[in-house]
């Protein structure tokens, strides 16, 4: 009986060898198609700004092919990096940066941890108020923030507005909550026996923190530092509303401000700064992609 | 070295009581195991002794000093996870002097302790190494060096085996006999494996429901078990238990189990449950192995009867073998050779100097 019902139920139609193949030669297909097509889309832009900034500003006007240099050059390079102002604006955006990520990591590592492993009342909706400060777009906040900073030297006299570190305050308020999330998630995947032992061991929480769940989750830590320092070297309508003499001004701001004559634009020299704007963030994410990608797919997969 | 000692230790999540007042007293040099089925409390009891869990009432002490409110590090005690928990940057030798580095010990003698464990462990030539490059049965040896180094007055041992295949908790339990054997630090071992709790143990705990059903050497556990409960949980295949009543026949107290089966109790059996005989509801107890094939010659106390096997098992130096009876699966265990075969018919004997009666509704051995 019953071998005649496993008989019947056998294969009815062709099997497909090699079917597993197949499809996985279709999915690359599939994938290098939409690969390439991103990389164009996002690579084409700078390669069109280095190929800009190779040129004089007599060959950008004129109409050759714009995608060719017939007659490259690197005054571009050799002007701008021997212009104070724009040396100060790097100057100014490289000191905020560094000091933002620093103040960011004190705190939101101790906060994260606080929020992740000790156990205090409202911790749960301290964790989702953290985050939902992220959501705040800066675009809703830059009047009120410039208002209170207003009021603030009004009532004190201390001047910090169209001065480089108030941005050193204001940047925080979009880096700390984010990398607070990261971190909060990265320490929460860490198994809860790692600071039980350290605890009998005889480790205190900072012991803890510092000695345990730093260096188990250091490749979150170099992800929400390099979150960090994007985000404040990238930054644009704070500095924008916040600072205006030319001393004062970051990279971002500085080049689209002092590089644009009422309506002759020095196309040539904006590639150029942008260019060289972006090249620490590109170096700092080549070096620790690694790490980047890690912090980032944290607790995917059991490790 | 210490003894620990619970008194009335309670344990309330909200409104449900994980531990339900526990008094045990464990002497010094003893090694005690907590088992007994998940979520009993034998989890939380050793992490109330640990420290990392508060008691909600009772006191606990460890070497004669109440503990109740010293944070885990001042308990001069050390604990083995399930997963190892061991810190994954550090080395086998950071792992291990982590605790006397954050208590400043002297160099030398950190290094001396960890050789010591090291060698008594056979981790020697793994020192270097990142846990990450060690096996299970390794990194247990590991959790366990960390725990040694500290020279504790207790070791507690939280399900350290549960992670490693069948093989090597063999090999592991024996390992940590030994080392009890050489360091005679009181410890307290918890783990739902009940043959690891009877081969380890000095006394083990059954516990159930938050309660201790019953403490003891293994032996008066599988040979005298004070419940139902730990008669079921302790012993492997499980004792079976049989409905049955008491009757008087011919001037002898009787164990009936069906209408056509009933056996004679030996005298000292009848003696014993001479007042149990109005009780209604009663379980037969039997061990597999007192239920065998007959021999040819009688034994006082051993009951020959046929039975129909459903289903035998051969194991190699016995076969297990399974029948109904009293409308109940019933297992026993006859020889290889005893000629047990699927369907067929067989002369078994019980040994009723063996048994245990159950009083079926409060679970008590009589």
């Amino acid at each position: 009986m019953s071998t005649l019902a496993i008989d019947k139920a056998g294969p009815t139609r062709k099997v497909k060898y090699g079917s597993m193949s197949r499809d996985r030669a279709w999915a690359l297909r599939w994938s290098y198609f939409f690969l390439i097509l991103f990389a164009a889309f996002s690579l084409i832009p700078p390669l069109y700004m280095l190929i800009t900034s190779l040129k004089s500003s007599a060959e950008i006007g004129a109409a050759t092919n714009p995608w060719w240099v017939f007659h490259p050059t690197l005054s571009n390079y050799v002007e701008l990096l021997t212009s104070d102002q724009f040396l100060r604006f790097f100057w100014n955006s490289t000191v905020v940066s560094i000091v933002v990520v620093i103040v960011t990591m004190l705190i939101s590592v101790p906060a994260a941890f606080a929020l992740a492993r000790m156990k205090f009342w409202g911790s749960a909706t301290l964790a989702t108020g953290v985050f939902l400060t992220y959501l705040i777009p800066d675009s809703l906040l830059f009047i009120p923030l410039f208002k209170m900073l207003a009021v603030f030297q009004d009532l004190t006299g201390i001047t910090l507005l169209n001065r480089w570190y108030v941005l050193i305050f204001i940047y925080p308020t979009l880096t700390v909550p984010f990398c607070t999330w990261i971190m909060i998630g990265y320490f929460a995947s860490i198994p809860k026996e790692l600071d039980e032992a350290a605890i009998i061991d005889g480790a205190s929480w900072l012991q803890t923190l510092t000695r345990i769940f730093i260096p188990v989750a250091l490749p979150g830590l170099i992800a929400a530092t390099i979150f960090a320092f994007t985000v404040s070297w990238a930054q644009f309508l704070y500095p924008l509303v916040l600072t205006t003499s030319v001393d004062q001004l970051v990279l971002p701001v500085g080049i689209t401000t002092t590089l644009i004559k009422g309506d002759v634009f020095n196309w040539g020299q904006i590639m150029t700064g942008a260019l060289l704007g972006a090249a620490p963030p590109l170096i700092i994410y080549a070096f620790l992609m690694d790490y980047y990608i890690a912090g980032l797919t944290a607790g995917a997969t059991k490790g | 070295m210490a003894e620990v000692n619970l008194r009335k230790v309670v344990k309330r999540y909200d409104d449900v009581e994980a531990v339900r007042g526990i008094d045990l007293d464990i002497a010094d040099h003893e090694f005690v195991v907590l088992v007994g089925p998940s979520g009993c409390g034998k989890s939380t009891t050793l992490r109330m002794i640990a420290g990392l869990e508060d008691i909600s009432d009772g006191d606990i002490m460890i070497g004669g000093d109440v503990v109740n409110d010293v944070p885990p590090k001042d308990r001069d005690i050390a604990m083995v996870f399930q997963n190892y928990a061991l810190y994954p940057h550090m080395t086998v030798a950071e792992n291990m002097s982590f605790g006397l580095r954050l208590k400043r010990y002297p160099k030398a003698e950190i290094k001396a302790r960890i050789d010591e464990a090291a060698r008594m462990l056979d981790i020697e030539e793994l020192i270097d190494r990142k846990p990450k490059q060690l096996s299970g049965g390794q990194r247990q040896r590991v959790a366990m060096g960390r725990a040694i180094v500290r020279n504790p007055k207790v070791f507690l041992f939280d399900e350290p085996l549960s992670n490693l295949d069948a093989k090597l908790r063999v090999q592991m339990r024996i390992e940590i006999k030994k080392v009890h054997q050489k360091v005679r630090t009181t410890t307290v071992y918890v783990t739902h494996d009940q043959v690891e709790a009877m081969t380890l143990a000095d006394r083990v705990v059954v516990m159930n429901k938050g309660r201790i059903e019953q403490i003891g050497t293994p032996n008066e556990l599988y040979h005298k078990p004070a419940t139902r409960f730990v008669a079921a949980f302790i012993g492997s295949p499980a004792m079976n238990f049989l409905p049955c009543q008491l009757e008087e026949t011919a001037g002898r107290l009787h164990v009936r189990l069906t209408e056509q089966i009933a056996f004679p109790l030996p005298p000292a059996r009848a003696a014993r449950y001479q007042n149990a005989k109005s009780d209604q509801k009663l379980l037969l107890g039997l061990r597999p192995e007192h239920i065998t094939e007959a021999r040819a010659h009688a034994e006082p106390g051993v009951e020959a009867f046929d039975a129909m096997l459903d289903v035998t098992e051969p194991m190699g130096m016995e076969t297990l073998i399974y029948f109904t009876l009293a409308g109940k699966q019933v297992c026993g265990r006859v020889n290889p050779n005893a000629g047990a075969h699927d369907g067929e018919a067989l002369r078994l004997a019980v040994d009723l100097n063996n048994m245990h009666l159950l009083n079926e509704a409060t679970g008590a051995v009589i």
